[in-house]
C-alpha cells in the first residue's frame, strides 16, 4: 500500500463528520474521510430534485414490494419513491430489536445531512445544568458558555434563518433573516402571547436554509420549493455536500473514500493511543489499514459506538471506552407525535405564495423558572398553519362538476403542531453487539433495547393538553388533541451511548469529546450527548465538532496526542 | 410535505385515510385472487372517474388518465386483501348496472351512470361511518381524487403549480374562485 498514513481520519460523512473534515483540513491536516456507503455528488446525483408527484409511477407512495424490503422504514413517512435509495438497505444492514426501535439510517456520502429536518436550535444553559441539579445520570463536563462561541461559528457558516427573541430557554444565535410566518400564524402568535402573558411564545422556526445567498460557498438562497430532502440544486440548505465537503475539498487536504466500512479502531496499548482504523471495502470485501495521529468517529450515534465496542477487545472485553461501564448505554431520542390541530376561522381572502421549508416553533415553557410538574424537563412544539387542499372532506358534495370545482379551490385554514420532548438518559436503555447475527460483511450487528419510562409518559400527557390549551387560547376552533403511535428511534435523533462526562469511571468521553482511554480518538456525533434537551440536536453536534477539532489540533501541536 | 409540520390525516374526501402505501387498515377477509386489469377494466375506471370528476371548462379525470393510474397503483401498492376488494368492486359495477338497467356499466348513459355513482357514494359513506371499513367505492373515489389532483394535468391545469416559486409570501391576497396550489 503506497501511502496509508494521514494526519487525521474521520469516520462518517454526515453532519458532524463533514464538519470534522472541514475543520481539520482547513487547519492544514491531511485528512482521510471514510464513508461506508456510496458517493452522492452535489447536484449531479440529485436525480429526483426536480420531480413532482406525477413523475413517479405511484405518485411517491410506497409499493408492497418496497414495504417488504424496508420493514422498518415503512413504519413512518420515510418510505416513498422520491427518497428511495437514500435510506440504508435493511437486508444488507440488519439489526436486532430486543424492543421495537425504528432506526432510520442513511449510508452514503452526506449521510442524513441530505434528508434532515434542518431545525436548528441551541441547547440552553439550563440544558447543560439539569443533570447535576436534578441528580440524573452524570453532569455535562461543559456549560453553555463553553459552546456558545462555537455555536456562533457554525451558525455563521451553515446559515441559519431565524429571529432573535431574547429567551433564556432558547438562546439566540447568528441568524439570517427568518422564513416568514404566514398571516394566520402571526395572528395566533399574538393571541398566544397575550393569553399567556408572554410566558409562552410562538416564534419562527430556526432552520438551516439560507435566506441570503452565500456566493463564497456557491450557495443560492432558498427558492421555496420545499424539496430539501431530495437534495437541493441551489445548495440552499446545509448539508455535507452543499457546505462542508466543498470547503474541505478546496484545501487540497482531503481524501474521500466511499464504500469504506470501519470495522475497528486500531489500538496501541503501549502508547494508549489509537494508531488508525481497519477498513473493510464494502464492494470487494478486502481489509485495509489506515493510520493517523488522530481519529474522529462521526459514524452516527449507534455506529460510532459500534466501532468502539469492536475495538481493543483484547484489552477490554467490551471494547474501547467500555471501562466506564457506560459504553452503549443511556440511549436517547426525542419522543414526539403528541400535539393538536384545529380550524382557524376567517382569513379566507388570504393565501400564500411559495412552499416554505419551515414553520413555527413554540419554545419549551414547562419546568422553566420555579415551575415543577410531576415530571422533569420539557418539550417544544413545531407546527404550521395552512389552507386545506383537495384532500379535504366536503360533506355536502358527493360527485360531479361541483365537487371538482370546490376541491380545486383552497379550503379553510387549519393549524397543527406536534411536541418534541426530552428523553432522560437511562442506563438500561442500551445497544449491544449481537455476535449471533452478522451483516453482509460478517460483522456482528447491534441489538437495541430502548423504552420510554414514566417521566416521558407523564410529559406526553402535557404535550397533548398544552397543545390543546395553546390553540384554544388563540381562538382556534374544533381543536383536537392527538397522541399518535411513537416508538423510540422515530425522532431520528439517536443520542447517548458514549456520553461525555467529568469522570472516566462514569463516562466514555471527556469534556473535549476524547475517549478517556485513547485521547486521540474523538467522538462528536450524537453518541456524545450527556442529556438530550428537547431541541433538535444537529446544530449542537456541529458546534461540539468544531470545538473538538480546535482542541485536537492544539494538542497535536503540543505533542499531547502522540 | 414536511413530516413534522402537521398532525394531518389525509382523508381524501372519503372519511378514511388513503388506502395503500402505508395504511394500516384492517380488512375483513375478501377475495384475494388477483385478476389483474384488462383494457376494459381501465375503461370502466375511466368512466367511473370521469363521473366523479368530469371535464368542464377544465380537464377531467379521463384527460388525466386516472383509470390507468388506478390500475397501476392498486396492482403495486395495495395488499392482496385491498386488491381483492377493489376488483370485486369492479365486478359489482357491472352487476349493479345490469340489475338496474339490464346493461353493463360501460353501456349506461351519463344520467344512469351518475345515478349509480351517487348511490354508491351514499352507500360507501354510510358504511365508513357505521363500521369504519372502506367500501370498494371508497377506494375508487379516493384513487380518483388522488390520481387526478396529483397528475400533471390536474396539478397544472386545474390546480395551480409553480415549479420554482423563488420567494415566500405568507399573506397573499386571495379571491374566491382562484385555484388552490397543487403542492
Amino acid at each position: 500500500m503506497a501511502n496509508n498514513h494521514y494526519d487525521a481520519i474521520v469516520v462518517g460523512s454526515g453532519i458532524s463528520g463533514g464538519w470534522a473534515a472541514k475543520e481539520l483540513t482547513e487547519k492544514g491536516l491531511k485528512v482521510l474521510l471514510l464513508e461506508r456507503g456510496r458517493n452522492i455528488e452535489h447536484v449531479k446525483d440529485y436525480h429526483n430534485a426536480d420531480k413532482e408527484a406525477w413523475d413517479y409511477p405511484h405518485r411517491d407512495h410506497a409499493t408492497q414490494e418496497m414495504q417488504e424490503k424496508f420493514p422498518v422504514l415503512k413504519r413512518d413517512y420515510a418510505l416513498n419513491e422520491s427518497t428511495l435509495g437514500l435510506w440504508a438497505d435493511e437486508q444488507a444492514h440488519p439489526y436486532v430489536e430486543e424492543k421495537r426501535f425504528d432506526w432510520f439510517r442513511g449510508y452514503h456520502v452526506g449521510g442524513r445531512s441530505l434528508m434532515w429536518g434542518r431545525q436548528s436550535y441551541r441547547l440552553s444553559p439550563t440544558d447543560f445544568e439539569a443533570n447535576q441539579r436534578e441528580g440524573i445520570a452524570v453532569d455535562w463536563p461543559i456549560r453553555y458558555e463553553d459552546l456558545a462561541p462555537w455555536y456562533d461559528y457554525v451558525e455563521r457558516f451553515a446559515g441559519i434563518a431565524g429571529t432573535r427573541e431574547g429567551l433564556d430557554i432558547l438562546p439566540d444565535g447568528q441568524f439570517l433573516p427568518p422564513i416568514e410566518l404566514n398571516c394566520v400564524e402571526k395572528d395566533v402568535a399574538r393571541r398566544i402571547e397575550r393569553a399567556f402573558d408572554g410566558q409562552r411564545r410562538l416564534i419562527h422556526s430556526r432552520v438551516a436554509n439560507i435566506t441570503q445567498p452565500k456566493p463564497e460557498q456557491n450557495r443560492v438562497d432558498c427558492q421555496y420549493r420545499n424539496k430539501c430532502w431530495l437534495g437541493c440544486p441551489y445548495g440552499a440548505y446545509f448539508s455535507t455536500q452543499s457546505a462542508t465537503l466543498p470547503a474541505a475539498m478546496k484545501t487540497g487536504n482531503l481524501t474521500l473514500r466511499p464504500f469504506s466500512i470501519v470495522s475497528q479502531v486500531l489500538y496501541d496499548k503501549d502508547r494508549k493511543r489509537a494508531r488508525g482504523v481497519e477498513v473493510i471495502d464494502a464492494e470487494n470485501h478486502q481489509t485495509y489499514e489506515y493510520t493517523a495521529d488522530v481519529v474522529f468517529l462521526n459514524a452516527s450515534a449507534f455506529n460510532s459506538t459500534w466501532i468502539l465496542m469492536n475495538s481493543a477487545t483484547d484489552v477490554w472485553e467490551g471494547g474501547l471506552g467500555s471501562s466506564s461501564g457506560e459504553l452503549g448505554h443511556n440511549v436517547m431520542d426525542h419522543h414526539f407525535r403528541c400535539g393538536a390541530s384545529g380550524d382557524v376561522e376567517g382569513y379566507l381572502d388570504k393565501y400564500y405564495f411559495g412552499r416554505r421549508p419551515a414553520g413555527f416553533y413554540i419554545p419549551r415553557f414547562r419546568n422553566v423558572g420555579d415551575e415543577r410538574r410531576d415530571y422533569v424537563r420539557g418539550f417544544g412544539y413545531q407546527g404550521a398553519a395552512s389552507r386545506l387542499g383537495w384532500d379535504r372532506e366536503i360533506a355536502e358534495l358527493n360527485i360531479g362538476a361541483e365537487l371538482k370545482q370546490a376541491l380545486s379551490q383552497p379550503g379553510g385554514w387549519t393549524i397543527g403542531m406536534t411536541g418534541f420532548g426530552e428523553m432522560l438518559p437511562y442506563h438500561e436503555n442500551r445497544i449491544a453487539l449481537d455476535h449471533g447475527v452478522r451483516d453482509k460483511w460478517g460483522l456482528p450487528v447491534l441489538a437495541i433495547s430502548v423504552e420510554l419510562k414514566q417521566n416521558e409518559r407523564d410529559m406526553r400527557t402535557d404535550m397533548v393538553q398544552d397543545a390543546v390549551d395553546l390553540l384554544e387560547a388563540a381562538g382556534v376552533r374544533n381543536v383536537k388533541g392527538e397522541e399518535e403511535d411513537y416508538a423510540p428511534g422515530m425522532g431520528i435523533h439517536e443520542m447517548g451511548t458514549a456520553r461525555m462526562g467529568r469522570d472516566p469511571a462514569t463516562s466514555v468521553l471527556n469534556g473535549y469529546n476524547q475517549v478517556w482511554d485513547a485521547p486521540n480518538v474523538f467522538v462528536t456525533d450524537g453518541a456524545c450527548m450527556t442529556s438530550s434537551s428537547c431541541v433538535n440536536p444537529s446544530l449542537t453536534y456541529m458546534a461540539l465538532t468544531a470545538r473538538a477539532v480546535d482542541h485536537a489540533v492544539e494538542e497535536l501541536k503540543r505533542g499531547d496526542l502522540s | 410535505m414536511n413530516r413534522r409540520e402537521l398532525l394531518k390525516m389525509i382523508t381524501v374526501a372519503t372519511g378514511t385515510a388513503l388506502v395503500g402505501g402505508n395504511s394500516l387498515f384492517a380488512f375483513s377477509a375478501s377475495d384475494e385472487c388477483d385478476r389483474g386489469f384488462s383494457a376494459e377494466d381501465i375503461q370502466r375506471l375511466d368512466e367511473l372517474a370521469e363521473t366523479i370528476l368530469p371535464r368542464t371548462d377544465t380537464p377531467g379525470a379521463k384527460d388525466a388518465e386516472v383509470g390507468a393510474f388506478m390500475s397501476v397503483f392498486v396492482s403495486a401498492c395495495y395488499t392482496p386483501e385491498e386488491r381483492g376488494l377493489f376488483q370485486q368492486g369492479l365486478a359489482q359495477l357491472d352487476a349493479r348496472s345490469r340489475a338496474a338497467h339490464d346493461r353493463d356499466f360501460l353501456s349506461l348513459d351519463d344520467a344512469q351512470r351518475r345515478d349509480l355513482v351517487v348511490e354508491l357514494d351514499r352507500e360507501a359513506r354510510a358504511q365508513v361511518e357505521a363500521s369504519g371499513e372502506p367500501h370498494y367505492f371508497t377506494l375508487m373515489k379516493q384513487l380518483t381524487l388522488f390520481g387526478f389532483f396529483t397528475s400533471e394535468v390536474g396539478a397544472t391545469e386545474v390546480l395551480r403549480y409553480e415549479a420554482v416559486p423563488g420567494r415566500y409570501d405568507g399573506c397573499m391576497p386571495y379571491e374566491e374562485g382562484e385555484p388552490a396550489w397543487a403542492t
